[in-house]
């Protein structure tokens, strides 16, 4: 694909995905007049019972007395310019509260990406290169047991085990502040931290790419190429790395990018529980304290995340793939 | 040829697990006989260890865990059971019309299901379930709206290979209404996959379910796995067994289910090893 | 001639204890030449396949696998070497062409690439001199712009430009046998004679030996110096081609060549029209893709059918014939109503069904009824036979019984078993559910019956069967039929008539014998030419 058409591609990429993130707006609206009392009832609740007056005047500050259609519309220009209203718990903007929010758990995620895709796609492989071995079946065992298990209880028995019983890892943060590091060493305490919520959220999508990876695996070795490569006498070592590994990842590919919606939801139970101070533990928060407009920005940023991913996602799949290449 | 039952039953694998299943079937229907009356009422002291004087032991506030068990059984099934019928009812209407009219409905239809895959499915799980006000009725509407869509995708693509078959044309040939070519010559064919993709949904259902126990937004008054390992977890430190059984509760069953869902797919869609 | 350059002696290999019998080759022994094109010939589990994935030893082990016998190559036997000398054979001394070159090229990886790998693990090549081979390759197959091939991917090129490099790939090291698995049987007609040609031709200059499969007895007219007839694992019988062909000395062989149609049109004239033609199609046009989206229309757009007239006469049988893509099935497809056609009129007995609703069509769905290609795919696995076949007339209003009892009638009308009717589909073979399909088709008592490629799935000798029964049928029913067909032989068969498409147009049509004698379009020459075997008179 040449450059331009790689750039009109990602451009028709972009554009697929407006409607998406309008339909997440309307969504939000939608649920934001579904939620108990409105925001001038909350407001006057946080100040501790105020009077009907000021209640109606809260309102009408805020375009709480205009008609369904006109307060959607406000609603969309906010957003366009990048408001997404004010969290009075926290006593500042949820967009503010956001960004500030957003980089502990794209870290988490980040991690939970390269550790989870690295490990599945090596266990997938080698689950499938020893086939009906017992290794393949501890392999699979394995990674059978860590599908079903709930993220919440791995997290609360990685505790248990590595920070109540052998204090190697700390059991909650992403940081001891009172030491005040700088430089490396907080990278380094960072890391120390980063270490068992990374292996919590991992767990489930580690076992979800082993398995799909290893299924793959076998069911492209059945495929005709690889008698072709193998009649055109090529190792099986040469069949597996040339042919069938880059073939198999594919499908990989495409779950890795679809499963980035789960991750985030993940991320919210693997955050409470280790106390990581990502979107995760704000939406956390939020849901205490009823901060719907929070509780909402942060399903919003995490739709807009998705959407952003599997455009990423998109324009990966052009250099994986010739045929999306040229038939577009 | 063995037939469909002795391929299935036949696997040790998904015996055990179906065993295991009926056993915390039977738990649940007769929860008020094993352990009768209210599941949060104290019945000894605190943080008595299991194997004791009660069986799993005692909570923070020295409720009886076995009780908790028994009833979390129960609340956890039955939410996550009508969750996934629904979804199963929603996402098979949706994918065997779009599937079936095809053209602009289709369009339609798979952007609203594209739509509702691209959202994250928990964090929109939470919200539903926070702005319902957490109940058991809003856990199975959550828990609905968010496990559709793959439903519908599962069935809309089974449909748009059964519909290509020529038999399907036969039928339209012969002059066959819509309503009946839809439902006794297609959907007849596409049973096997939307089988175990919903049973394989039960699975997600209960662990959907016990995450959002777990973070407080369980329907309040009734027990569930995921409350008591919530609940027990500021107690990890001296009363492991709080977070442990529990877990180990929803551990075995969620494997087992997602077991079974894969022996039905081997016995529904047998294949000659590797040939 | 010198000596063999492979033998098989006793040739026995074994399949998996779910099969339903014990051996896929029996005791095969059998000689392949220095510069000749041996053809194996046989219907589908003969074994021929088998067979010749176990000279490379390239069997699904251990499931499927060689219990006696030896494969002599070179003096020393194939079966006792160990893996490492096997690799160094396979691609190297012995290479291999399949039946499905799109599947059996990798998709990810450029073509050029793919036969560079060869060169790479057979050779001391230097990457410079390995390009320069490979495109002398693409060139010795004529391929068209051999550099730029190098880069392209397999779903770039055409189906026949994609087995033009699997040959190319075969012939990277000058092989001294190359094993051809079916490998014209996914290409249309034209591109098959071509791939044929260049075979031969590729044959003669390189003084390779071929071991050819096929199922199809004009291919091996074409190409064959020596002829093996397989038959459920066996060697039936063996020759040279201009024997085997012509007299052929097994009862098996006897029946299969009888079995192949010949290419001398029938002469059978139909009677002279009284009424109106029971088909007449006006400049029927259809077009797909551009399907409207969101955004305005997307993708191209594909004149299916392009002003398309047409008629059939009382009684008359008419072939439609072409390669894929010609438009032949979606013309079919809109003469029965399964498609609604842009403009042109579809008049039958008469009146202009073209563009009724589904409602308005409910009466003329008893005079047009079709039989369809995939004998697999045309019945509801989960109904019994009866009830697939007394569908059509219960919807018209016949009583349940009285419809079951006809299937059963038409049952034995169509050569099966009353039985038959309680069972389902899956208890039958491939040429007992194609005349299921027709009994289903009869059903109603239709007047014009469209059969698509109704026996382009079976076997020779069934697709004899099948076809004889149409015609029987036809004649005793007095019924008309429009036959869709990429086969002339099939063609040349069964119809008094012939309609040639190409790319959604009419070419030509007239009476079969005027087309056979006399063709005026050059493509309908082309056509004609390309039939594998054209020369050979049975």
């Amino acid at each position: 694909m040449q450059g331009s058409a790689l750039l009109r591609y990602i451009l028709r990429r972009v554009l697929q995905a407006i409607p998406v993130i309008l339909g997440v707006v309307i969504l939000c609206f939608l649920m934001l007049q579904l939620a108990p009392g409105d925001l001038a009832t909350v407001l006057a609740g946080e100040s501790g019972g105020a009077s009907a007056g000021y209640i109606e005047e809260l309102r009408k500050r805020f375009g709480l007395d205009q008609p369904i259609t006109t307060q959607l519309w406000l609603y969309l220009k906010s957003i366009v310019v990048g408001d997404l209203g004010y969290s009075f718990r926290h006593a500042m903007p949820v967009t503010d509260l956001l960004l500030e929010r957003l980089w502990p758990t794209l870290l988490l995620m980040g991690a939970t990406l390269v550790l989870s895709l690295g490990l599945g796609v090596l266990g997938g492989l080698f689950a499938a290169l020893w086939v009906r071995t017992w290794r393949d079946h501890l392999i699979s065992i394995a990674a059978i047991i860590a599908y079903a298990t709930p993220l919440f209880w791995v997290g609360l028995m990685l505790i248990l085990v590595f920070s109540i019983g052998l204090d190697w890892f700390p059991t909650s943060g992403m940081e001891d502040v009172v030491q005040f590091y700088e430089g490396w060493d907080r990278v380094l305490d960072i890391a120390h931290h980063l270490v068992l919520p990374t292996i919590t959220l991992s767990l489930f999508y580690l076992a979800l790419y082993a398995r799909l990876m290893r299924a793959t695996m076998l069911e492209q070795r059945g495929l005709d190429y690889v008698t072709t490569a193998r009649a055109k006498g090529l190792t099986e070592r040469q069949i597996t790395f040339r042919h069938v590994l880059r073939n198999a990842l594919l499908p990989v590919v495409t779950v890795a990018g679809v499963q980035v919606g789960g991750l985030l939801g993940g991320s919210v139970v693997v955050e409470s529980v280790f106390a990581w101070p990502g979107l995760g533990q704000l939406a956390f928060e939020a849901l205490f304290s009823r901060d719907y407009n929070l509780l909402l920005g942060i399903f919003f940023l995490s739709a807009c995340l998705v959407v952003a991913v599997n455009l990423l996602v998109d324009v990966l799949y052009v250099f994986l793939d010739p045929r999306i290449r040229h038939g577009s | 040829m063995k037939t469909f039952w002795q391929r299935f039953l036949g696997n040790p694998r998904v015996m055990i697990c179906l065993l295991w299943l009926l056993f915390v079937v039977v738990i649940a229907v007769v929860a008020p006989a094993i352990s009768p009356g209210d599941p949060f009422s104290i019945v000894g002291q605190p943080f008595l260890p299991p194997f004791g004087e009660y069986l799993f032991g005692t909570d923070s506030l020295g409720r009886s865990m076995l009780a908790g068990l028994v009833h979390g059984a129960r609340t956890t099934l039955l939410i996550a059971l009508i969750a996934t019928i629904s979804a199963v009812a929603v996402g098979a209407l949706i994918g065997a019309v779009a599937g079936y009219y095809g053209g602009f409905v289709d369009d339609v239809l798979m952007r609203m299901t594209e739509f509702f895959q691209t959202i994250p499915a928990f964090v929109f799980a939470i919200v539903l379930v926070a702005i319902l006000t957490p109940s058991a009725q809003s856990l199975v509407i959550a828990i609905a709206v968010v496990s559709w869509p793959p439903i519908a995708r599962v069935v809309r693509g089974e449909v748009l290979t059964v519909k290509a078959r020529e038999f399907v044309q036969a039928a339209v040939i012969a002059g066959e209404r819509d309503s009946k070519i839809l439902f006794r010559e297609i959907i007849p064919n596409t049973l096997s996959p939307l089988i175990v993709t919903g049973s394989l949904l039960v699975a997600t259902a209960i662990l959907t379910e016990s995450a959002l126990a777990f973070l407080g937004l369980g329907a309040p008054n009734l027990m569930s796995w995921g409350f008591m390992v919530g609940a027990g977890r500021s107690f990890l430190r001296d009363a492991w067994w709080l977070v442990t059984i529990p877990g180990v509760a929803i551990l075995i069953t969620v494997l087992c289910i997602n077991l079974v869902g894969e022996g039905l797919n081997d016995a529904l869609n047998p294949r000659l090893h590797d040939l | 001639m010198s000596g063999p350059v492979l033998s098989i002696e006793n040739l026995t290999v074994a399949l998996p204890a779910w099969s339903d019998r014990p051996h896929a080759v029996e005791q095969v022994s059998l000689e392949i030449r220095a510069n000749e094109i041996l053809c194996v010939v046989g219907e589908s589990g003969s074994g021929k396949s088998v067979m010749s994935k176990a000279i490379l030893r390239l069997l699904p082990e251990p499931h499927v696998r060689v219990t006696e016998g030896r494969i002599l190559f070179d003096q020393q036997d194939i079966l006792s070497l160990s893996e490492d000398q096997v690799r160094a054979l396979r691609g190297g001394r012995i290479s291999m062409i399949f039946q499905e070159p799109m599947t059996a090229l990798n998709p990810l990886m450029p073509v050029g690439r793919q036969i560079d790998e060869i060169l790479e693990v057979h050779s001391d090549m230097t990457p410079a001199a390995r390009r320069q081979r490979v495109v002398e390759l693409f060139d010795d197959v004529r391929l068209p712009e051999p550099e730029r091939l190098l880069t392209s991917y397999p779903h770039e090129l055409s189906g026949g430009q994609r087995q033009r490099v699997m040959i190319a790939m075969a012939l990277a090291l000058e092989p001294a046998l190359i094993i051809a698995d079916e490998p014209t049987t996914a290409l249309d007609v034209t591109t098959q004679a071509q791939i044929l040609a260049l075979m031969k031709d590729i044959q003669q200059r390189h003084g390779t030996s071929i071991l050819f499969i096929t199922h199809d007895f004009g291919v091996v007219a074409e190409i064959a110096d020596r002829v093996a007839v397989m038959r459920f694992g066996k060697l039936v019988e063996e020759g040279t081609a201009e024997e085997v062909l012509s007299r052929p000395q097994a009862d098996y062989t006897k029946d299969l060549i009888a079995a192949v149609p010949s290419l001398v049109p029938r002469d059978r004239e139909s009677e002279e029209a009284q009424d109106q033609p029971v088909l007449v199609v006006r400049n029927l046009v259809k077009t797909y893709g551009g399907r409207g989206g969101l955004f305005g229309k997307v993708g191209r757009t594909v004149k299916a059918v392009a002003d398309v007239s047409l008629a059939v006469e009382n009684g008359q049988s008419v072939a439609v014939v072409g390669e894929s893509g010609s438009g032949k099935s979606t013309l079919a497809r809109c003469i029965v109503g399964l498609e609604v056609p842009e403009a042109g009129d579809v008049m039958l007995k008469g009146e202009n069904i073209a563009r009724l609703s589904r409602r308005a069509l409910q009466p003329y769905r008893k005079v047009v009824q079709m039989v369809f290609q995939d004998p697999f795919a045309s019945l509801n696995p989960r109904r019994k036979v009866g009830d697939i076949i007394a569908l059509g007339p219960t919807i018209h209003g016949t009583s349940r019984e009285a419809a079951w009892d006809q299937a059963r009638e038409l049952l034995g009308l169509v050569g099966l078993d009353p039985r038959a009717a309680e069972r389902y589909p899956h208890e039958f073979s491939g040429g007992q559910r194609q005349r299921i399909g027709i009994a289903r088709a009869l059903a109603i008592k239709p007047q014009l019956i469209i059969a698509d490629e109704p026996v382009s799935a079976l076997d020779v000798s069934v697709q004899k069967q099948v076809l004889d029964l149409l015609d029987e049928l036809r004649r005793t029913l007095s019924l008309s039929m429009l036959f869709i067909t990429h086969d002339l032989r099939v063609a040349a068969h069964v119809c008094e008539q012939i309609v040639v498409m190409r790319n959604g147009e009419l070419v030509e049509q007239g009476s079969t014998a005027e087309i056979f004698s006399n063709p005026q379009h050059d493509y309908t020459k082309a056509l004609l030419d390309s039939v594998p075997g054209r020369d050979w008179r049975h």
